[in-house]
């Protein structure tokens, strides 16, 4: 009982900590955003009214939340440039997250089937380039992509080409910078799901009668799948609202949502637009996840 | 034969099989198979025939290379040397999936995604068997198994004993020509793998199937096999009956390593008809019975099981008869190991060794018992001793 009680404290404290960090540095500033979104731009010290002044008394607490208002969001339904752009984030991440998927498999797997040593080798090839700035390493491919940049040169000597290729400012540039910097994210937790399968239980299917890629697609890739959900994830939801990699390596003529927002905040100085671009985006991006929960919770049931 | 099982045929597809051997054809005959992993020679040159309808086991230390031979024959590893024909062909080189052997694996390797229905009908889909054949087979798998009303259930659902029975039925469905079994009592603790053990033998019986099973666990390999082929060092050491193999060991480490024996080491001093007189540093003189390969002179050991030597506190009596007083050791009791079923006694002979003496407990009572530091007398007869080359 005593023991108990010594160890009772620091778990209790342990057990509220994720949720003390959840408050304070998701929800204290989602509120934050929330506010602006519902307020209207001004030519001000912040740019957007009304402002909360607590030392102001009652009458004005109560005036202040009567302006506010949903035009913000109105707005964002009937410009054509917000939905475009909601709908070329979106398309650019599901394209990259199917590339990324279907180059990121076969190294995770490759590495899971690697023999013990080798892995930890593989492992750290696969984090190494994080030890270069992300910045770096996407201006190195601008290098690599120019019009008389590496593979443009390797192209032309290899006589594939008769003349360099337009790469920058493309959507294949900016899909090889996406799929480029984001490859460890989809590797990763496939490996760690493939790399504790049981040998076993291929052996098993091949032993049943299994030819090797039915083995694959009926043990295997079932196997995985909370890896390849974890993965699609983790690449997913950050290339939705990306913007460093469409800026600097797609052309201007389309917008990622990312990009629009920065336009929003920097260039037309209109914070509330770009706040309630902000809310919409975070509720566009918990779908996929809620969906994904749902799933999950109706698989377990199932198995009851 | 064996006999019809009540909603079953399986026995009848089993000895109708079409690669079935011609009669006093072996069903598998493994010749001259070896594997090397790097430097290590797990498997070193065995040859075996195993007859259709055999319960054949194979039984050894860990590391002794019994599991890469039974890998072999799933087609999990490719030999180096050797051949193995199923029915006259030589599948060595085929893969898992082309060979008419299925496996029943240590961990039972279930599928954890599938229900108990799907992982069995698994071999059953991949055949091209069509859907309604597939739900008969299942349901006669599952009724042969006993998992009636758990079809639905995925493994992680399932006791130990049940997730071995999925195992089983899995691996029997598609009737294999050949059942290889790969330590599968080994997850199950004692009581259970018992009544499997039964369970296995009726199965084996019943279906006519032949059964290869690994195993280190002696007791069950005899329990279970009609014959064991004890490996050592990724070499067959001796394929013989359970009895053959207890009885007459072929050398000294296999009489150690099957059951406990007493081993004296000493020299043959003369023969005398079908008798060898030893002489032992620990326990003196012993008078044995010739070996069925005559043996030369030299140094031997002469081995006997606990539970031949007799243990009495005067001696041998007029009904025990001359024979059996040949040789006749004294001693002092020095351990005591009580089993419930026997009484293990350690005597110190006068002579410096130590004897084992494993004693019925045929009364409730412990009038027969001996204490410590009683002086008994201890005998054998030549006939229950092996000499084996030292």
């Amino acid at each position: 009982m005593s023991s108990r009680r010594i160890f009772a404290r620091p778990a209790r404290f342990a057990a509220i900590a994720p949720y003390v960090w959840m408050a304070l540095f998701f929800l204290v500033p989602f509120a934050f955003v929330l506010k602006i979104s519902l307020s209207q731009t001004a030519i001000a010290q912040p740019p957007y009214e009304p402002v909360f002044d607590l030392t102001a008394g009652w009458e004005a607490l109560k005036a202040a939340f009567a302006a506010l208002s949903i035009d913000n969001f109105k707005l964002l339904g009937s410009d054509d440039i917000y939905v475009f752009a909601y709908v070329r984030s979106l398309t650019v991440a599901v394209t990259a997250t199917a590339l990324l998927l279907l180059i990121g498999y076969p190294i995770a797997y490759g590495m899971a089937r690697l023999p013990k040593r080798w892995q930890a080798v593989a492992m750290v090839l696969v984090i190494v380039p994080f030890w270069t700035s992300f910045l770096i390493r996407i201006y190195a491919w601008i290098n690599i992509l120019q019009h008389d940049g590496l593979l443009n040169q390797i192209l032309l000597a290899l006589h594939l080409v008769s003349q360099p290729v337009v790469w920058l400012s493309t959507d294949t540039a900016m899909y090889i910078g996406i799929v480029y910097s984001y490859l460890p994210f989809m590797i990763l937790p496939l490996y760690a799901t493939l790399a504790k399968m049981e040998p076993a239980l291929e052996e098993a299917a091949s032993d049943l009668g299994a030819p090797p890629w039915q083995v694959f697609w009926l043990v295997t890739f079932p196997l995985s799948l909370p890896g390849v959900g974890a993965g699609v994830l983790l690449c997913f939801i950050p290339i939705v609202g990306e913007f460093v990699i469409p800026d600097l390596l797609a052309g201007s003529n389309s917008l990622m949502i990312g990009q629009t927002l920065w336009l929003e905040f920097f260039t037309n100085k209109d914070w509330p637009v770009a706040s309630a671009a902000a809310i919409v985006l975070l509720v566009v991006l918990l779908v996929p996840l809620l969906l994904y929960e749902r799933l999950q919770k109706r698989q377990l049931e199932q198995g009851r | 034969m064996a006999e019809e099982l009540p909603g079953t045929n399986l026995a009848a597809d089993a000895a109708a099989g079409e690669a079935y051997p011609a009669a006093g054809q072996p069903l598998l005959r493994i010749e001259g198979v070896a594997k090397t992993f790097g430097t290590f020679r797990a498997v070193d040159g065995v040859s075996l025939d195993i007859k259709a309808g055999e319960f054949f086991a194979l039984l050894g230390p860990s590391g002794c290379g019994k599991t890469t031979l039974l890998r072999m024959l799933a087609g999990f590893e490719a030999p180096d040397e050797g051949r193995i024909l199923l029915g006259g062909k030589d599948i060595a080189q085929a893969l898992p999936h082309e060979r008419p052997i299925n496996m029943m694996f240590q961990n039972y390797a279930l599928f954890p995604h599938l229900s108990v229905r799907d992982n069995i009908a698994f071999g059953l889909k991949r055949a091209g068997m069509a859907r309604a054949d597939i739900a008969t087979r299942v349901g006669e798998m599952v009724a042969l198994v006993k998992l009636d009303g758990l079809e639905k259930r995925k493994p992680d659902q399932l006791s130990g004993g049940q997730r071995q029975r999925v195992a089983l039925a899995r691996a029997l469905a598609r009737r294999p020509q050949l059942l290889l079994l790969d330590e599968p009592l080994a997850a199950l603790d004692k009581k259970l793998r018992e009544s499997t053990q039964g369970e296995l033998m009726e199965l084996q019986r019943r279906l006519g199937m032949t059964f290869i099973i690994v195993t280190h666990d002696q007791e069950e390999a005899m329990t279970m096999a009609s014959r064991i082929g004890v490996m050592k060092s990724g070499k067959l050491a001796q394929i013989a009956p359970p009895r053959e193999l207890y009885e007459a060991p072929r050398s000294r480490w296999i009489a150690e390593f099957v059951g406990d024996i007493n081993l004296f080491d000493g020299e043959s001093r003369l023969r005398d008809g079908h008798r060898l007189v030893i002489g032992t540093r620990d326990a003196g003189t012993l008078v044995v019975a010739e070996p069925r390969e005559p043996v030369g002179a030299g140094r031997f050991a002469v081995a006997i099981r606990p539970e031949k030597v007799k243990l009495s506190r005067r001696g041998p009596v007029s009904e025990a008869g001359r024979e059996t007083a040949i040789n006749r050791l004294d001693g002092v009791i020095a351990d005591i190991c009580y089993l419930g079923g026997t009484t293990t006694y350690k005597v110190k002979l006068d002579t410096g060794g130590m004897l084992q003496a494993s004693v019925a407990n045929s009364a409730r009572t412990d009038v027969d018992a001996y204490s410590l530091n009683q002086n008994v007398v201890a005998w054998f007869t030549p006939d229950d001793c092996v000499v084996l080359p030292s």
